[in-house]
């Protein structure tokens, strides 16, 4: 709990509701009819809307990237290293949206929300979801909200995937697109990983075809295991040796199976608190849109030919540990954007903690970051 | 806008509304001056964390990136002009991307300390050690300049990769000409400005 809010939070924060009743067709051919989606904002949006800023969540985030719920709340959202007064993103100048994405388990339409046909959960009769329909639905809000061009898409990870869809799917309707610890497509290696997670899931008892929910469990056991195999995909090999080493809970050994290693007990604890905040099929759907996303695979598997319709300019961050989403993969990205002669700009910040640098307020990061930021607002006049 | 002198020179030589590469390009003053000024579209490299943050305030296409990785990221032909300041005795292989900055672009700028300057020769004769200067003020031990060469020698690796000194300049410390300078560049410059092209 926050002793008192810190000057550069956005402080309390009450999440909001959009509601749509415009059919959407998803691209798997299914159509939702209406469908909800929960946002929160930070700072405000002036008279011509022209300072708005959208943050796309990655796999296991949502709408709550900044602040803080109530004054019980342990943590503030997912990214408030970066968003808030004075921060990276400053909410002093922007206006700064976020939404739960279709499909997520945190109050926007998704397999835990009641189908209205059956009156039970969706579970996993709630279609599956593609970075373009999120896209789709983000620019529906947008539309809402009256914005008609963003000085800024921003995302790490899967939420760059969507930056990066977004500059392709509605050129006119960014300036600029903050692509971090990103991939154009994912790898073998990475299909791989979210395979096994979702082979644990599928293969747990309790997971019923998808329909926990209407029998009152929960695949736990599988939503535990998925979590623990892909949260250590998100550190790197010295950063978990600086933070655990091989330092064990006690001296002595025991001889059985139960955790002895701190890395062991923090990997158990990190999968038993995913469990309990998140839906099982929210984590299937998502990790299948990460294995889908493959947008040159309509220009024949041309990335710079993809690229090309863009008209936004770019910064590409990747970090030297992350080999979840190497800096290889965000270089892809960079030659492809230089090739269609866009305006990128790219850096490989130096870092030990693996994917999950992406979230934490690196300095060098937070230094490239905040210069890109400033430029947005001079070249915008905000 | 004012340039540094050599920059200056460096920009008299490049088109109005071409694509420029600049390979460790600094806090892209050269870039954002040719962006500005004569509407080219540039692109910089560099691998100093600072000076990229600099390009990036100056709203300046600057990709992190180590030259002795050569040039394989960008295209054959996808640029008007490649500059290399001041860079070409720190890579591990001058000739191997002096190669690779004229398959990328179609004339290449570029500038280098001349070690054939009678000062440094003297240095070297009078010493006997490797000589330190203005220029080259670093210790045999921690010098990037890690293929120090004289105009001679750069003249003779273009001729042997077939390659056509367009224009040079040659010029001092202060990056100003003379007519000594003109006369007898290999001992009395110090820095040369070449822009060569296949």
């Amino acid at each position: 709990m926050p002793q008192s809010i810190p000057a550069d939070s956005v402080g309390i924060i009450t999440p909001q509701v959009a509601t749509f009743d415009e059919p959407l067709k998803l691209r798997s051919g299914k159509t939702l009819q209406s469908y909800q989606l929960v946002y929160e904002s930070y700072g405000t949006l002036n008279s011509d809307k022209s300072n708005a800023i959208l943050i796309c969540h990655a796999l296991s985030g949502d709408h709550h990237a900044a602040g803080f719920h109530s004054l019980d709340d342990k943590k503030p959202g997912w990214w408030d290293a970066c968003i808030g007064p004075g921060k990276v993103i400053d909410t002093n100048k922007f206006f700064v949206l976020c939404l739960n994405n279709l499909g997520g388990c945190h109050g926007s339409t998704g397999p835990t929300t009641l189908n209205p046909d059956t009156q039970k959960p969706y579970g996993s009769d709630f279609p599956m979801v593609r970075v373009r329909d999120w896209v789709e639905s983000q620019a529906r809000l947008a539309d809402n909200l009256g914005i008609e061009k963003f000085a800024a898409v921003i995302g790490g990870s899967l939420g760059g995937m969507q930056a990066l869809r977004w500059s392709i799917q509605y050129p006119e309707r960014l300036h600029h697109a903050v692509v971090i610890a990103s991939a154009p497509k994912l790898s073998a290696q990475n299909i791989a990983f979210n395979e096994v997670a979702r082979n644990a899931i599928i293969k747990d008892p309790e997971f019923h075809d998808g329909h926990f929910l209407a029998k009152g469990v929960i695949p736990k056991t599988g939503l535990i295991q998925a979590r623990m195999l892909a949260h250590l995909t998100y550190l790197s090999d010295d950063g978990l040796g600086e933070k655990f080493g091989r330092t064990m809970k006690n001296q002595e050994v025991n001889y059985n199976y139960a955790p002895e290693f701190q890395i062991e007990s923090y990997l158990h604890y990190q999968g038993e608190k995913f469990s309990t905040t998140f839906d099982a099929n929210t984590y299937l759907l998502m990790t299948k849109a990460l294995d889908y996303f493959d947008p040159a695979q309509y220009t024949d598997h041309d990335l710079t030919q993809c690229l090309s319709v863009a008209q936004c300019k770019f910064l590409v961050v990747s970090f030297t540990t992350d080999w979840r989403f190497s800096p290889e993969r965000s270089e892809e990205i960079v030659d492809a954007l230089v090739a269609a002669d866009k305006d990128v700009s790219y850096a490989r910040i130096e870092s030990e903690k693996g994917h999950d640098a992406f979230l934490l307020p690196i300095p060098r990061y937070i230094k490239l970051f905040g210069a890109y930021m400033t430029r947005i607002t001079q070249e915008l006049n905000l | 806008m004012s340039l540094r002198s050599d920059l200056d020179i460096i920009q008299n030589w490049v088109n109005p509304n071409s694509q420029v590469l600049d390979l460790g390009c600094g806090q892209g003053d050269l870039l954002s001056f040719l962006k500005e000024q004569k509407q080219c579209k540039t692109y910089g490299l560099e691998i100093n964390e600072d000076s990229i943050v600099s390009c990036v305030e100056k709203g300046i296409n600057v990709i992190e990136h180590d030259l002795n990785d050569g040039l394989q990221h960008f295209n054959d032909a996808s640029v008007d002009t490649v500059i290399m300041t001041q860079a070409l005795q720190a890579v591990n292989r001058p000739d191997a991307l002096l190669e690779d900055m004229l398959r990328v672009g179609k004339e290449a700028i570029i500038t280098f300390p001349n070690f054939g300057y009678w000062r440094t020769r003297w240095f070297l004769l009078r010493k006997g050690r490797m000589p330190m200067s203005k220029t080259l003020p670093y210790n045999w031990y921690d010098t990037p300049n890690i293929h120090m060469c004289t105009f001679h020698d750069f003249e003779k690796l273009c001729r042997e990769k077939g390659l056509t000194i367009l224009e040079r300049t040659v010029v001092d410390n202060d990056h100003q000409e003379s007519l000594a300078i003109r006369l007898w560049p290999n001992l009395l410059g110090e820095i040369a400005i070449y822009r060569v092209t296949r």
